[in-house]
């Protein structure tokens, strides 16, 4: 039986726009993902890709537009749809590499994976009793990737994902994102690193 | 949602236990400050019981503003600060419990230790039980009304000065009436029933308002 148009998840912007400290840093930004698409925001610094995700992760006000979500695997909470990586990690140094999945798989709500098996993918299981204080910083970007695992949203918010991850671990992380794409979530990555999965891109520029 | 507040609960205590900072370093001021006075007044014991309850009521207050810039500085900081937002406990729930983890740390190690050091004011049987309850009633206010400079301030990377100065105003009559009670208890428990009903009253105010008006300070903050 096809699905109907309702039930496939289907993200709408329409319309968005967006001032800081009284400057325009876009306007009338508009795009649709169904289920499985993967967008790419790419723009020079400043651009606004960072302020993009956080409006649609809901921590930042848009001035004008609307966002829209439809579909059975949303929550009616728009906010518990996503999870955003930003600049900063969220990662606590006194608390170990399980205790921090353990947390935030209670938090952001229990995904696919375990937290053993999570970390075996992204080749932390060796430090899961070490304090986030030991790790490297390729170490704590895997990490967060983890978390992207052991919790369950269907739209990732990713910023910069890939920074100081090695070429392995980069690899790892498309493998991730095509995973999730396969089982029907939606990810938007803002970047400046090229990527070879398939793709929509929205490319920011600067206002005047 | 029990078990996403008693997570939420559990890792502030964890990290407070760990890092040290705001929770060892109240403690350790309340003992010093306490076991100091004693020797600034001098052996006169009558005067010491006197003004015995107003020192540990002061000295926990002072002691409560001791790391609470960081109550949630250091989650805005890391980025903790957006996931809590996006997490499924409601963030007026994950506001209430890094508040009630702050209490657990800070107020009521000072209320515990507080009878303790009355031996060293020579407060007398009846003082020390008062000092005590009247400190677990009132410290969770210290803690809530706290909890508004600490969101006001939580973007700023040196507000631990303007957070003293917004929030010891509001704690001033916490202070009044916790001394109070504690004063009045020599007078009979009617007039002691009546200072603590208010405190009482204050701190379930604190609470409330301490709550609301630190998420709101918190959703607005970018």
């Amino acid at each position: 039986m096809m699905a109907s148009e309702a039930d496939i998840p289907h993200v709408e912007i329409k319309n968005l726009g967006c001032s800081r400290a009284g400057r325009k840093i876009f306007e009338n930004i508009g795009f649709s993902l169904r289920s499985g698409s993967l967008l790419i925001i790419e723009g020079r610094n400043g651009s606004g890709k960072t302020s993009l995700l956080r409006i649609l992760a809901g921590l930042l006000k848009n001035d004008a537009g609307d966002i829209i979500l439809s579909g059975p695997d949303f929550s009616e909470s728009n906010v518990e749809n996503f999870h955003f990586i930003g600049h900063k990690e969220g990662l606590k140094a006194a608390l170990t590499v399980s205790e921090t999945l353990k947390f935030w798989q209670i938090l952001l709500g229990k995904g696919k994976a375990s937290i053993p098996d999570a970390l075996e993918i992204v080749g932390l299981s060796h430090v899961s009793l070490l304090p986030c204080s030991y790790l490297s910083a390729g170490q704590r970007r895997r990490l967060i990737l983890a978390r992207l695992l052991v919790s369950h949203r269907p739209i990732w918010l990713l910023d910069e994902p890939m920074t100081a991850l090695d070429t392995s671990a980069k690899t790892m992380f498309e493998n991730i994102v095509t995973e999730h794409l396969s089982e029907g979530g939606i990810v938007v990555i803002a970047t400046h690193e090229p990527i070879s999965i398939p793709h929509q891109t929205l490319s920011l520029g600067s206002l005047s | 949602m029990t078990g996403m507040f008693i997570a939420l609960l559990l890792r502030e205590i964890r990290l407070s236990a760990r890092i040290g900072g705001g929770f060892s370093a109240g403690i350790v001021f309340f003992l010093t400050l306490v076991t100091i006075i004693p020797f600034a007044i001098g052996p006169d014991l009558a005067l010491l019981a006197k003004i015995g309850p107003a020192i540990l009521w002061i000295a926990s207050v002072l002691s409560t503003l001791i790391g609470l810039d960081r109550l949630f500085q250091a989650d805005e900081e890391d980025g903790s600060l957006d996931l809590l937002k996006m997490s499924q406990l409601p963030f007026v729930w994950v506001v209430f419990g890094k508040c009630v983890a702050h209490w657990m740390t800070t107020g009521l190690p000072l209320t515990i230790f507080a009878p303790i050091l009355g031996l060293l004011l020579a407060l007398d049987g009846n003082s020390t039980g008062t000092v005590f309850l009247t400190l677990l009633v009132g410290t969770p206010a210290l803690t809530f009304i706290g909890a508004i400079g600490a969101a006001l301030t939580a973007s700023l990377r040196r507000g631990g000065l303007i957070l003293s100065v917004l929030v010891l105003p509001l704690m001033i009559p916490i202070l009044i009436f916790g001394v109070l009670a504690t004063e009045s208890s020599q007078l009979g428990v009617a007039h002691f029933a009546s200072h603590f009903a208010i405190l009482g009253g204050l701190t379930l105010l604190s609470i409330v308002f301490g709550v609301s008006l630190s998420t709101l300070a918190l959703s607005t903050t970018e």
